[in-house]
């Protein structure tokens, strides 16, 4: 759940600012309509669609100091021991899943958006048999219900007789990512004027500078993007990794487990930790685009 | 002479297009094209939008493949060579410019990707004749169109390269930038002997600046020379109307003699120099340019030396300051039309007034279409041209004012 938000947070900022940069210094002004609903109506439809938003992610961080015993589920008064032992609790159990995330999530990433990518060039820029029924095709792993594409991919593991661990959960997520990598890359690609590699050619690139300096820099908004939301929907994908990580744990089949018997404030710690990293990625993000966008206008 | 794109150009090379063909699916763009640019020279190649200019541009640049045909850049054939290896650069119609990188950076692209020393200094150098040298650390998003069109110049340009390439280069500049943007590039051009090859709508950039001009026409080359020729003898219906205007009349040729053959158009005999002519039998097509015709309040004696058609009545005027815009309408002959200069004090005709029209033999010329395709020729490409020059009159009214 959280995973989504910090992804859909990230990635709205990435999106935003790419449209600020696209528009430049010339970009139009957004004038002001009076919404005639009264001046009270609309501020307190947003202050209440914001406390819906939040309440959940206000909760997991307040309680993450909760002084908890067992279950974390009253408050029991403030302390910092979660944050500092947060591996030092269950054999460190919390953290082993944790880290299990993060290196699935990383490798499926650099697997999905590195194919994804390859594909979503093809697919706009070249003309072959079958090409719009693999863009269909690419559709069908979103489409299809998780619990289906789990179940059908454990049965294959099983069938093939290959024993369940790390490598067959990174497989999964890299076969779910890649379409979301796809879709997103495919998207900018598009979007890219084809007379700006032709520049690059005609001013004397060979076909692999034209990549590397003009085609790849001019996709990278897209493929960090497309990363993001592949590492985030990695992380926090728990059906898919049930039906086929065997023995494995990662952070959200831990916290599921935990949840019979309630979960401990550890997790609330590392859910805490993750979102307050992607706030800060996105921060940086603003921060670093202002400070350029008062650089470039210093210059003019 | 095979040309490296390791190094400047010492001096231009010729370009040769032969039997060239172009087909896009299910539209054919170019169906016979050859061409010759000599090493050297300014040409500019004008015709309506949609004719072929960007097609044959990329062609050469290497970033479309002829359906069939050769082409040889100094004597070598370059068909089947890549763009990065061909000693050409191009000035895009959409200027094209890499949105990543600044303004220095772009123009130092094709410097860097040929390893040629002192990218900088020469990139600077480049953006000082644009006069865009104090922008260099902007992004392109930065920059006005008419400011992205001079980066997108000195981005070509600064390589320096046998065969330039423009596509409609000037098209986003104002008219004073542009006179001084024609002057800077006739300059480097003529400097160095490098070989343009200028696309261009406008018929006075073509006229001014190029030594040879071509004019083409749904894909292939109507007709081609220096500008005063093309514009003094035009060969096809077309031409005359694309480059100026013209007053054309059809009839049949009625009498030959050793310098002249005489038309008869719905009973008035008019005369052309054999020499003037392309077709010397049956039924021809021949013009005058509306400059040329001398506007009359009572009827001419007549001369041999003179065509004379009346009488007739003005059914329009306009005046633009420097001269005076007749149309004549002439029973069974059509409409006539006459610039004349102001010589005296206003119109020396109104609307409505019985008049003559006159103009020497001399200037008369016959093409060479059949005249079965002159008025499929004069269709949509005539209200174009009159559109384009209503628009230049009125820019150069402008500009007197
Ligand atoms: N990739 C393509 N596929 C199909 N048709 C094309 C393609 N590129 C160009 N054409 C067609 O070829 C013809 C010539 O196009 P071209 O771009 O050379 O015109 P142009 O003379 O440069 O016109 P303009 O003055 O408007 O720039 C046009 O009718 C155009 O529709
Ligand atoms: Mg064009």
């Amino acid at each position: 759940m959280s995973g989504e938000v910090q992804a859909a947070a990230v990635l709205g900022g990435l999106q935003e600012s790419e449209q600020l940069e696209d528009s430049g210094h010339r970009g139009g002004r957004v004038r002001r309509q009076r919404i005639g609903l009264g001046d009270w109506l609309l501020p307190v439809y947003t202050v209440l669609a914001f406390v819906f938003l939040l309440i959940p992610i206000v909760y997991t961080l307040v309680f993450s100091f909760n002084d908890s015993i067992k279950s974390n589920i009253s408050w029991r008064g403030f302390t910092f021991d979660k944050w500092l032992n947060v591996c030092n609790v269950e054999g460190g159990a919390v953290c082993e899943a944790f880290a299990n995330s993060i290196v699935i999530g990383l490798v499926a990433t650099v697997i999905a958006t590195t194919l994804g990518t390859m594909i979503a060039i093809a697919l706009v820029r070249y003309r072959f048999r079958a090409r719009s029924s693999i863009s269909l095709l690419l559709f069908l792993p979103m489409a299809t219900p998780e619990v289906v594409l789990g179940a059908g991919l454990a049965a294959q593991f099983l069938a093939v007789g290959v024993p369940k661990d790390m490598t067959t959960i990174i497989l999964a997520h890299t076969m779910f990512c890649i379409s979301f990598v796809v879709v997103t890359v495919k998207a900018r690609v598009a979007s890219l004027d084809p007379a700006l590699e032709e520049a690059g050619r005609d001013l004397y690139g060979s076909p692999s500078q034209v990549f590397w300096r003009v085609t790849f820099p001019l996709l990278v908004p897209g493929i960090l993007a497309a990363a993001l939301l592949s590492f985030a929907l990695s992380f926090d994908d728990f059906i898919i990794t049930n039906f086929n990580s065997g023995s494995v744990s990662t952070f959200p089949k831990y916290i599921y487990i935990s949840a019979s018997r309630g979960i401990p404030a550890e997790a609330n710690v590392i859910a805490s930790a993750v979102f307050l990293f992607a706030l800060v990625l996105v921060i940086v993000a603003q921060v670093s685009r202002a400070a350029r966008a008062k650089r470039l206008a210093k210059l003019s | 002479m095979s040309v490296s794109v390791r190094e400047f150009a010492e001096r231009g090379a010729d370009l040769e297009l032969v039997g060239i063909q172009k087909r896009f699916p299910g539209f054919t763009a170019i169906e016979e094209l050859d061409l010759t640019i000599p090493a050297g020279s300014f040409f500019a190649l004008l015709g309506p939008s949609g004719c072929g200019k960007t097609t044959t541009l990329r062609l050469v640049a290497g970033l479309e493949e002829p359906t069939r045909g050769r082409i040889l850049i100094g004597g070598t054939d370059v068909t089947e060579t890549k763009a990065h290896q061909r000693p050409v650069n191009t000035v895009f119609q959409s200027y094209a410019l890499f949105p990543h990188m600044s303004i220095i950076e772009n123009v130092a692209f094709g410097l860097r990707r040929r390893r040629i020393g002192d990218a900088d200094a020469r990139a600077h150098e480049a953006l000082r004749l644009v006069e865009l040298d104090h922008l260099a650390q902007r992004r392109p998003a930065q920059l006005s169109g008419g400011q992205q069109q001079r980066v997108a110049l000195a981005r070509a340009i600064v390589n320096r390269p046998a065969l330039l390439l423009l596509d409609e280069p000037l098209g986003a500049l104002d008219l004073k930038l542009r006179r001084q943007m024609q002057l800077e590039l006739k300059t480097i051009q003529e400097e160095v002997g490098l070989t343009f090859l200028h696309v261009t709508h406008d018929q006075e950039e073509a006229m001014t600046m190029a030594d040879t001009v071509a004019v083409m026409n749904k894909g292939s080359i109507e007709q081609m020379g220096a500008p005063e020729q093309l514009y003094e003898l035009p060969r096809t219906v077309f031409v005359a109307n694309f480059l100026g205007q013209s007053n054309l009349f059809t009839g049949r040729v009625a009498g030959t003699t050793d310098t002249a053959i005489a038309v008869d158009v719905q009973g008035t005999r008019l005369v052309v120099p054999t020499t003037r002519a392309a077709r010397h039998q049956g039924e021809v097509t021949i013009g005058v340019r509306p400059e040329k015709v001398a506007l009359h309040r009572d009827a001419p004696a007549v001369s041999p030396s003179r065509n004379v058609l009346g009488p007739g009545h003005v059914i329009d005027v306009s005046f633009s300051g420097v001269s005076t815009q007749y149309i004549v309408s002439i029973t069974g002959v059509g409409t006539v039309t006459v610039f004349a200069q102001n010589i005296g004090i206003g119109p020396i005709a109104s609307e409505g007034d019985e008049v003559w029209v006159s103009w020497d033999v001399e200037h008369g010329f016959g093409l060479d279409d059949d005249p079965a395709d002159a008025g499929k020729f004069a269709a949509d490409d005539d209200t174009h041209a009159i559109a384009v020059q209503r628009r230049e009159a009125l820019v150069a009214e402008l500009e007197e004012s």
